[in-house]
């Protein structure tokens, strides 16, 4: 038997993987979305606890950037996968259910990655804040600009302006995170290129191609990045 | 709490400890002389060497780790031609495989912090290492690189860290270190929770040794900004010049 050439594996032939791997980089991109909005929304909480919480709040935000920052992203992953199904099947066996039921491995995933990327989200946002100049935030009191209305028209504009190169960053990091969930059996790309890999026994054909794909989605991904930042930098003489 | 089960995991993960430093220890230190040729290529002037270097750079920081760990691991192994060289013998040794592709991975963040360390060199210091007659070689190993690594050093040691951290990634190609144990007993009783406490301190505890260790090493590299000690030989010997104030 011949075997088909690379290319012919890459394509959307009979031989090709094409649509398999196009649908695993679809799933790459939603996890890394899930991912990145649940450490958005972490982050935000985060940097709010450790700029104006209280003793409490600041303790716990602190513990919990230094805690997920020194583990490893897999055993967060573990915990979540593994933790989450003895979670279920603990609440399904009070309703009556039998057995094992397992925890959905995309949740599972993005609620990993989220709570990951959430301790780098703090800490992006606590810099950002922290650039903001203190005038402005006079300025807008002084204007008698309620709280609310100042965080939304002020502070959040300005912190995401210094921000958004780390939240860069952070995105990039998500997204080569998101192939750790295959190992939840998400068929995201890494894991349809693994089954690629098995069912056809040629791993370096589809570990390539799946790197390809990774590349091709980080370097989008900086490009528009970088449009984002010129356009949040308008005004200020910053060429990007 | 159980603690008679928390004892027991504890026991069983620290006796991976050992292989979690080791693979730590040798891709940073392996990385690290790969990184600063990589930094050399980049500044080199060289058109070919300066691409090489980039290339490099944007390929293993734009994809993931697992993908380049499973590309050397299961993907090398599909050629007859490496099957028979040899590297064989290291190829299909999982242990070799995760160095190789932690080492590979390192090289290139650290290249880039490298760079910047070289970068930051300031031109006077250079200057006056030539009108004291250094010739390129000892100038660069007195006075540019010392130079370099006292800038780079925080950057570093955020590098350092992420390494020990992802050294995990090796137990998804069967190596027994801290992860690989701690999934192993997960999978067994699934009490994830538990395992996951104990795993992280032992994590947490290393990444923090690590911290003071480059605390250290960033101390002892910057006498010229500590406060003078009023008496002290060294104070008096080792005044700053004026150039060098911050």
């Amino acid at each position: 038997m011949s075997q088909p050439g690379f290319f012919e594996l890459a394509g959307f032939g009979a031989d090709g993987w094409g649509h398999a791997l196009l649908a695993g980089a679809w799933m790459t991109i939603l996890v890394a979305i899930a991912g990145y909005a649940v450490g958005a929304c972490i982050g935000t909480l985060g940097a709010w606890a450790k700029i104006a919480g209280n003793g409490f709040a600041r303790a716990a935000a602190d513990a919990y950037t230094t805690v997920l920052r020194g583990i490893p992203d897999l055993l967060v992953i573990y915990l979540f996968y593994f933790g989450g199904s003895a979670v279920v099947t603990a609440v399904g066996r009070l309703f009556g259910a039998e057995g094992f039921l397992g925890f959905p491995g995309f949740l599972a995933g993005s609620l990993a990655v989220g709570v990951t990327s959430g301790a780098q989200f703090t800490e992006v946002l606590r810099g950002g804040f922290k650039a903001v100049h203190p005038g402005e935030i006079e300025a807008a009191i002084a204007c008698g600009m309620p709280r609310w209305l100042r965080l939304r028209r002020i502070v959040a504009p300005l912190t995401l302006r210094h921000a958004l190169p780390g939240l860069g960053n952070v995105w990039q990091v998500v997204l080569k995170e998101s192939a750790l969930v295959s190992i939840t059996g998400v068929a995201e790309l890494l894991r349809q290129a693994q089954v690629g890999a098995g069912s056809t026994g040629l791993p370096f054909d589809f570990y390539l191609m799946a790197g390809a794909i990774y590349l091709m989605i980080s370097t989008v991904s900086s490009l528009v990045l970088q449009q984002a930042e010129r356009r949040l930098s308008r005004g200020l003489g910053r060429r990007g | 709490m159980d603690w008679q089960f928390l004892n027991e995991t504890f026991v069983s993960l620290v006796a991976a400890i050992p292989l979690t430093i080791e693979l730590a220890v040798t891709s940073i230190c392996l990385g690290a002389i790969l990184a600063l040729l990589l930094a050399l290529a980049r500044l080199s002037g060289v058109a070919a060497l300066d691409w090489f270097a980039r290339l490099y750079v944007f390929i293993f920081r734009g994809t993931p780790l697992l993908v380049q760990i499973f590309l050397i691991y299961y993907g090398l192994g599909q050629f007859p031609a490496v099957r028979h060289s040899v590297f064989w013998p290291f190829l299909r040794d999982p242990y070799w495989c995760a160095v190789l592709a932690l080492t590979l991975n390192t090289a290139a963040y650290a290249s880039e912090i490298i760079r910047g360390g070289l970068l930051s060199v300031p031109h006077g210091q250079i200057e006056a290492a030539r009108a004291c007659g250094m010739h390129r070689f000892l100038m660069f190993r007195r006075i540019v690189l010392p130079l370099a690594i006292r800038q780079a050093l925080p950057a570093y040691g955020n590098e350092m860290i992420s390494m020990v951290k992802a050294t995990s990634l090796a137990s998804i190609i069967t190596l027994m270190e801290v992860t690989g144990v701690a999934a192993k007993i997960i999978s067994e009783t699934y009490r994830a929770i538990e395992v996951f406490v104990v795993s992280g301190a032992i994590y947490l505890a290393l990444n923090f040794l690590l911290t003071r260790l480059i605390q250290f090493a960033e101390y002892r590299l910057s006498p010229h900004l500590r406060a003078p000690v009023p008496g002290s030989r060294e104070s008096s010997t080792m005044a700053t010049p004026a150039g060098e104030h911050r």
